[in-house]
C-alpha cells in the first residue's frame, strides 16, 4: 500500500524555543516537508548599537537561556579581541572549566530530560522518575555537580555574574575548587552508567551526507577561538567568519539560514568530533568506540551520541584544568580594559555548535555595530533537508505515519535545537 | 492523580499547573529544572499539567499559569489572552514577563524601520514593541528577577497553593547587601543599582562582587534622585546610570527623566549632583 499521511507539529515539544514540521505525503509521493521557524525575533543586534563595551557581555547572556555561560564568553572574547587584549592563562583556564560545566549541564538535560524519554517510550522524564529512578537520580547529580561547579566560577550557573572583560570579578575558593575535582571523579561511574545506557538504545538507521563545520584544534578538542574548519576542506581565521557562515533569509523561518560548500551545513557535537576526533581524550575515544562512533558520520541522531562522548571528554578535561590552577596560588582577577576603535571577532563552541560574536567599536569603546551568527541557525538548513530525506524515505519505505512523526521529532530533538536563540 | 498527596496524613492539595513562554530567553523556565536537589520536592508541590519545553503531553486544564517572556507580536497577544481565560492565578515570571526584560531595549529607537532593517535588511518579519504581560492582561502575582531565583518561586507557589497573599520587600537590595556583609561596590569602583532595586535576591550580584543592573525593577520608595547623587559622587557618568536602569525595562520613567538631562547638558557638560549627598 502507499503511503499517505499529513504531519504537522506544532509547537514542537522539548525543545528550547518554537519550530514546526510540516510533512505530507500523497500515494507514496512527498509533497511537502518542511522545518520551520515560528519564533519571535528580539532584535539583539540592534540593542547593542549605541551601547558601551561593557553592556555587551550582560545583554548578550541574554540571548540564550542554556548558553548564556557560551554567550557571555563569545561576547567577552569579541570586546577583548576588539581591543587588542589578550586574557591571562589563569583566566583562560578558568573560562574553559566553566564552559565546561555549561557543556556537560546542557550535554545531561538534552540527553536524559530532552532525549531519553523517546527511546523509553515516555512523553517527558515526569514519568520515568517512577520507571526509572536511578537514571532520573543520576542525570540529576551529574546535572547538579555541573551547575555547582558554574555557581562556583561565574558566580551564578545562569547569567553569570563574575564573568567580565578582562578577567573575574572574584575567583573560586581553592577548596571548593578541589571538592569539585573530588566530585568530577566520582562522576564518573556515572558517566560511564550513562554510556552503557545509551549503548542499549537503537539509534535510528538514517544517513545523509553533509558538511560539517567547527573550531579547529591544535592537538587539543577546542572550544574557545582558533581557526575554523569543514570537513568538506574549507579552513579559514577567526576574523573571516562570515566567509564561513554565508546567512541568508527564507520564507519560512524567522531565523536566518546558513550555507557552505553545500546546500547546507551542520554543527554541534557531531560536527566537533568529526573534525577533531582525534583530539579527544583516550576515555573519550574509548566512550565514543563502545557507541560505535566513528569520525566522519554522517548519522544525524549519532549529534546525542557525540553529546555523551564530549560529556566524557570535558569531564576528564576539568579534572586536568582544576590540577593546574590549583597547583599554583591565585595570580590577579582582573586586568586593565583600554577600549579602541575597530572590530573584535569571537568563535566559540557553545553545546549546540559554533558561535560567533562580532562587534565594531568606536574609539571610546561603543557598539557601532554587532554580529550575532548563533549554531542553531546554522544547522536550520540542515536540519529541513534532513526532514525532506527523513520524509522520502519514509515514502518509499511505506513507514507509517505514526512512526515517521516520531522519526521527524526524534530527527530535529537530536541536533538539541536552541529555536530562541537562533531567533534572537 | 493530582489530588492522593498526603503530609502528615493529611491530604494536600496540589494544584495544577502549565508553563508558557513568550518572547524570551527561556532562562526562567530553565531555572524551575535548576535546582536539582528541590525539583522532586517541587513536582510533589504542584502537578504539571503543561510545560512544553520538557512534556509532550499538555493539557489545557490548569489553575496556575506561569508565564514568562514579554510580548511582541500579534499572536502572542491572543495566546496570553487565551490563558488568563483559563487561568485561575496568572503569574508573571521573570523580567521579561513583569517588565519586557532586555527585549524591551529596542523600544528605545524611534525609528523601529531602522531597528528592523539593522538585523533583517529589507526581508519583511512581523514584530511589534515590546509589551510586559500587565500591558494586555491582569497579572495577579509577579516573580522578579532575570533570572528568577528557584527558591523564591517555591516560596511562592507554597503560599499560592496554600492560599497566602505574596508579599515582596518593599526595601532596596543594599539592605541585603550590607546584612551580608559585603564591600560597597562604590567603594571598589563599580556602579550599582542597588539603592533603588527591590530586594529579594539576597543581593545576589553583590555578592559576587558584580554591580546590581536592576533586574528586580524599582524598591517601593526608590530614589532615583539620590541615585544619581550616589553615582555622580563616585565619578559615573549619567550614561553609565542611564545603560544600567535601562536594561530590564523596570525603570522606564526613571530612565526618561535622566535622559532628559543628558540631553539638556549635552555630551560634555557637567553634570548637577542634585539630592543630598
Ligand atoms: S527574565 Fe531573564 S532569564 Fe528570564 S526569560 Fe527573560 S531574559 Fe531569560
Ligand atoms: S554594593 Fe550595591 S547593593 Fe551593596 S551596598 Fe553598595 S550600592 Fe548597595
Ligand atoms: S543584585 Fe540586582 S541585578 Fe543582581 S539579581 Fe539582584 S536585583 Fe538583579
Amino acid at each position: 500500500m502507499k503511503l499517505s499521511c499529513e504531519i504537522d507539529i506544532h509547537p514542537l515539544t522539548r525543545v528550547e524555543g518554537h519550530g514546526r514540521i510540516e510533512i505530507s505525503i500523497k500515494n507514496g509521493t512527498v509533497q511537502k516537508a518542511q522545518w520551520e521557524v515560528v519564533e519571535t525575533p528580539r532584535f539583539f543586534e540592534a540593542i547593542l548599537v549605541g551601547k558601551m563595551w561593557e553592556n555587551a557581555p550582560y545583554l548578550c547572556g541574554r540571548i540564550c537561556g542554556i548558553c548564556s555561560i557560551g554567550h557571555t564568553l563569545a561576547a567577552i572574547r569579541a570586546v577583548e579581541n576588539g581591543f587588542g587584549l589578550v586574557p591571562s592563562e589563569q583566566t583562560s583556564q578558568l573560562r574553559l572549566l566553566l564552559k565546561h560545566m555549561e557543556t556537560l549541564q546542557s550535554h545531561i538535560l538534552h540527553l536524559y530530560f530532552l532525549t531519553a524519554p523517546d527511546f523509553l517510550g515516555t512523553g517527558s522524564v515526569f514519568p520515568l522518575i517512577k520507571s526509572h529512578p536511578e537514571a532520573v537520580l543520576r542525570a540529576a547529580r551529574l546535572k547538579k555537580l555541573a551547575n555547582d561547579a558554574a555557581d562556583l566560577i561565574g558566580g551564578r550557573r545562569l547569567h553569570p555574574t563574575r564573568t567580565v572583560v578582562g578577567g573575574f570579578t572574584m575567583l573560586p575558593d581553592m577548596a571548593e575548587l578541589q571538592k569539585i575535582r573530588t566530585r568530577l571523579q566520582e562522576s564518573l561511574d556515572d558517566l560511564t552508567a550513562t554510556v552503557d545506557l545509551f549503548a542499549t538504545f537503537t539509534i535510528p538507521d538514517f544517513v545523509r551526507e553533509t558538511e560539517f563545520v567547527s573550531l579547529k584544534g591544535k592537538g587539543d578538542y577546542p572550544f574557545i577561538g582558533g581557526d575554523l574548519i569543514s570537513t568538506d576542506g574549507v579552513g579559514r581565521r577567526e576574523e573571516e567568519y562570515l566567509e564561513m557562515s554565508n546567512e541568508y533569509m527564507v520564507e519560512h523561518s524567522t531565523a536566518k539560514w546558513s550555507r557552505l560548500s553545500r546546500d547546507a551545513f551542520a554543527v554541534g557535537a557531531l560536527a566537533r568530533i568529526n573534525n577533531n576526533y582525534a583530539g579527544l581524550c583516550s576515555q573519550a575515544q574509548q566512550a565514543a568506540e563502545q557507541l560505535k562512533l566513528t569520525p566522519v558520520n554522517h548519522n544525524p541522531f549519532m549529534n546525542n551520541i557525540a553529546q555523551l562522548v564530549e560529556c566524557v571528554q570535558v569531564a576528564q578535561d576539568s579534572m586536568a584544568l582544576i590540577d593546574q590552577l590549583t597547583g599554583t596560588s591565585w595570580q590577579a582577577t582582573r586586568q586593565q580594559v583600554v577600549p579602541k576603535a575597530g572590530l573584535g571577532v569571537a568563535a566559540v563552541e557553545v553545546p549546540r555548535g559554533i558561535l560567533y560574536h562580532c562587534y565594531e567599536f568606536d574609539d571610546t569603546g561603543r557598539i557601532i555595530r554587532a554580529d550575532c551568527v548563533i549554531p542553531t541557525s546554522q544547522n536550520h538548513g540542515n536540519i529541513h533537508l534532513d526532514i525532506v530525506e527523513l520524509a522520502r524515505q519514509g515514502a518509499a519505505s511505506g513507514t507509517g505515519d505514526r512512526s515517521l512523526e516520531l522519526l521527524a521529532q526524534m530527527l530535529v530533538r537530536a541536533y538539541d535545537p536552541c529555536i530562541s536563540c537562533s531567533v534572537h | 492523580m493530582g489530588k492522593e498527596k498526603t503530609y502528615l496524613g493529611v491530604p494536600v492539595y496540589r494544584p495544577r499547573v502549565a508553563f508558557f513562554e513568550f518572547t524570551s530567553c527561556e532562562g526562567c523556565q530553565l531555572q524551575i529544572l535548576n535546582r536539582e536537589e528541590s525539583l522532586l520536592d517541587f513536582l510533589n508541590l504542584v502537578e504539571i499539567v503543561d510545560f512544553r519545553e520538557a512534556m509532550t503531553e499538555g493539557s489545557d486544564d490548569y489553575e496556575i499559569a506561569f508565564v514568562e517572556g514579554c510580548i511582541s507580536r500579534d499572536d502572542e497577544v491572543v495566546r496570553l489572552q487565551e490563558i488568563r481565560q483559563r487561568a485561575k492565578v496568572l503569574v508573571a515570571l521573570g523580567s521579561c514577563a513583569c517588565f519586557g526584560g532586555v527585549n524591551q531595549l529596542k523600544n528605545r529607537f524611534l525609528d523601529q524601520g531602522w531597528v528592523h532593517r539593522q538585523v533583517y535588511g529589507e526581508y519583511p518579519i512581523a514584530s511589534l514593541p515590546v509589551r510586559s504581560l500587565a500591558d494586555i492582561v491582569t497579572v495577579d502575582v509577579s516573580i522578579f528577577g532575570c533570572p528568577i531565583k528557584k527558591e523564591e518561586v517555591e516560596k511562592i507557589v507554597t503560599n499560592i497553593a496554600l492560599g497566602k497573599s505574596i508579599v515582596h520587600p518593599k526595601y532596596p537590595v543594599c539592605m541585603e547587601c550590607q546584612a551580608n556583609e559585603n564591600i560597597c561596590l562604590f567603594d571598589l569602583g563599580e556602579p550599582c543599582l542597588g539603592p533603588v532595586t527591590r530586594a529579594g535576591c539576597d543581593s545576589w550580584c553583590p555578592n559576587n562582587r558584580a554591580g546590581c543592573w536592576g533586574c528586580r525593577g524599582p524598591a517601593d520608595d526608590a530614589d532615583p534622585q539620590r541615585l544619581k547623587a550616589i553615582m555622580v559622587k563616585h565619578g559615573f557618568s549619567l550614561e553609565t546610570i542611564i545603560d544600567r536602569l535601562d536594561c530590564f525595562g523596570g525603570f522606564v520613567r526613571e530612565s526618561a527623566r535622566l535622559r532628559d538631562e543628558l540631553e539638556n547638558v549635552g555630551q560634555t557638560g557637567s553634570v548637577d549632583p542634585g539630592g543630598g549627598i
